[in-house]
């Protein structure tokens, strides 16, 4: 495994013009993130961290400055080509779920997969891994709309990680979900990172925001603190 | 992504909405529909014509006498008196006249003709045997005129059907019955079989008598109003034309064909005009059909813009999951040729059977052209491609983020 950053930012700013005035969303963020960790950007709203995220997932690109994804430069891209690199590099973790309406959940974690161009044999028998890896091998034909807020979101962590990409990269990812079920939810997140997954999650709940390795502070558009989360790293080295 | 998987998806949406996906093809199938039943009816009237012209006799030349041209006033076309049973006698016995198979000399009038309590207004025609082969008139019951009517000068008649039913009502044995033409009274001595035809088509509405006959008592003219000629084939129609019109013009003693007293037209100069006039009318048909396609494609857009609209949020997702700009083209695509290509199927069929019903209380002929129906296809999915083109490159180029963030 390579020791370089897998995320690399370089003064990355964001402004967005219209023809009255221009909002600074991002300005001047510098930062990596190293392979394994499990870090939670958090922040008020409006306070850019949403934007931050789209740039780092390759929905959205900076206006200035360099992001570098796994060795790849991100920036000056086609739009295919960053649907590619959505497509291999980064797993999705929405907080509405976001899976696709009246398709079984089998078919929603094929999904990537299928733009991938994997063979269709080989699509299936992955998929179902995934959805038993989440807990769900019982559920593989049950549609959206069967399913609990907790198991839809385990179907969209499965659809994550089918692709195995560079990072996950989950926006509020327990924003919608009962407490019981948000701790499940929680729980797989801790154990991906266990196994080695590189976890971006964005929160404003301190109370989810404990799980991660490191969590970084936004405010303003900048980053205001950034450290190690020491409690859950003495958590960790006990287990 | 292999295209079967986008057709498979593409149904599978199309069918969790089925009333608007059912209104959207609605509009395709009247469309395409009624281009086929309209041009099919365009098609049978053709024909219908065509057959009639046809029913005339086969490969026909008429000779007509020239239209009267006194000091710069041009007269009807036919008034003139100049041709004569010498013409005809001529034609037939000169060794210059190779083309031409039978000769039909005639004198027609349109008279009121009387029988007991009924009468009617019908056409009057002078004849030889030789008419009955020439405009391919057949015997239903009784005899054609003869040769011995001619010479004998005799009062025989013989009638078409729509004169029987005129005169004697519908299914009576005429034979032997008299008739009262021109206050002279005639023996009917044989019925045609129907033709078919209507207004100045009607080859049912007529009476034959000898030509002798109609020439010295009943209309008292030494003249003919025209000369039906039967060439040897269709091949030398022209030759023909132009032979007798030689002929012709060197008989009256004239030296130019623009001095001529006389025209000669031939039955497929008639086809040709009428299938143009037809033909025009079939196009308008269409024309005023594809209207209604046109706006059935404007619905079909209308749809998918609302379908876009309504999955922005999945469209971003699927482009978040990594869905190209062709993919998300092609789904939408997709989409819109599914349901105009099956509105064109079920227009087709519905068209058809409209036709189909058309024909059976007209009594046209049932005429369903392959190329109509071909057309009707790839119109349709040219709709599709064409209309859909629109949405799914709007789709395509919503950004992903947009689309997420869309409530």
């Amino acid at each position: 495994m390579s020791t370089k950053p897998i995320i690399q930012t370089n003064h990355l700013s964001k402004i967005y013009k219209t023809d009255l005035l221009e909002t600074v969303a991002l300005s001047d963020i510098t930062f990596e993130i190293n392979r394994g960790e499990f870090v939670a950007i958090m922040g008020p709203s409006g306070s850019g961290k949403s934007t931050l995220m789209h740039i780092l997932g390759a929905l959205d690109q900076p206006t200035n400055g360099e992001y570098v994804l796994d060795g790849e430069k991100v920036e000056k891209l086609t739009d295919d080509e960053l649907a590619d690199i959505r497509n291999r590099k980064i797993g999705f973790i929405f907080q509405a779920y976001n899976l696709l309406p009246r398709t079984t959940a089998i078919r929603n974690v094929i999904l990537p997969m299928i733009y991938a161009g994997i063979p269709k044999e080989e699509r299936e028998d992955k998929a179902k891994k995934y959805l038993a890896m989440v807990g769900l091998e019982n559920r593989n034909e049950y549609t959206s709309n069967q399913l609990s807020g907790g198991q839809q979101q385990r179907v969209a962590i499965a659809r994550a990680l089918v692709m195995n990409p560079s990072i996950l990269l989950a926006d509020e990812p327990t924003g919608n979900i009962a407490s019981v079920q948000a701790e499940e939810i929680m729980t797989i997140f801790q154990n991906l990172n266990n196994e080695g997954h590189t976890i971006i999650m964005i929160t404003h709940e301190p109370d989810i925001a404990r799980h991660s390795t490191r969590i970084i502070k936004i405010k303003d558009g900048k980053i205001h603190e950034d450290y190690i989360n020491h409690k859950q790293r003495r958590i960790k080295f006990k287990t | 992504m292999e295209f079967s998987e986008i057709f498979l998806e593409g149904l599978g949406t199309l069918t969790l909405n089925k009333t608007r996906t059912g209104l959207a093809i609605l509009g395709i199938v009247i469309g395409i529909g009624s281009v086929i039943a309209l041009v099919s009816l365009g098609q049978a009237t053709q024909q219908t014509v065509q057959n009639q012209i046809q029913a005339l006799g086969s490969n026909l030349l008429t000779i007509s006498p020239g239209a009267i041209n006194q000091g710069g006033v041009r007269g009807a076309a036919g008034g003139r008196t100049n041709l004569t049973l010498d013409d005809a006698d001529a034609i037939s016995s000169s060794p210059e006249i190779t083309t031409i198979k039978n000769i039909s000399p005639e004198l027609s009038r349109r008279t009121q003709v009387i029988t007991g309590g009924s009468n009617t207004n019908t056409q009057v025609v002078g004849v030889v045997p030789a008419y009955a082969e020439v405009h391919k008139v057949s015997i239903a019951s009784g005899n054609f005129i003869s040769q011995k009517d001619m010479d004998a000068v005799t009062k025989n008649a013989v009638v078409g059907p729509q004169v029987v039913s005129d005169l004697f009502g519908d299914g009576a044995n005429p034979l032997g019955q008299s008739i009262r033409i021109n206050k002279q009274t005639f023996t009917i001595v044989g019925v045609t079989t129907s033709k078919g035809g209507t207004g100045f088509l009607n080859q049912d509405d007529i009476i034959f008598v000898p030509l002798s006959t109609a020439q010295k008592q009943l209309f008292g003219a030494n003249y003919l109003s025209s000369i039906a000629l039967e060439a040897k084939s269709s091949d030398i129609m022209t030759d023909a034309q132009n032979e007798v019109g030689y002929f012709l013009l060197s008989r009256h003693k004239l030296s130019d064909p623009s001095e001529a007293d006389f025209s000669i037209v031939s039955q497929q100069d008639i086809i040709n005009t009428a299938s143009a006039t037809t033909g025009t009318f079939t196009s308008l048909l269409a024309g005023i059909a594809a209207i209604s396609l046109l706006v059935g494609g404007i619905g079909i857009m209308n749809i998918m813009l609302i379908t876009v609209t309504e999955r922005t949020r999945e469209i971003g997702l699927r482009k978040a999951l990594g869905a190209k700009k062709k993919i998300i083209t092609t789904q939408f695509l997709t989409e819109s040729v599914i349901l105009t290509f099956t509105g064109g199927i079920i227009g087709a069929l519905f068209g058809i059977i409209t036709s189909y019903i058309i024909s059976r209380i007209t009594g046209f002929p049932f005429v369903i052209s392959g190329s109509s129906i071909l057309l009707a296809f790839a119109v349709s999915g040219g709709i599709g491609i064409l209309f859909g083109w629109y949405p799914a490159h709007k789709a395509a180029n919503l950004e992903p983020i947009e689309a997420l963030r869309y409530e």
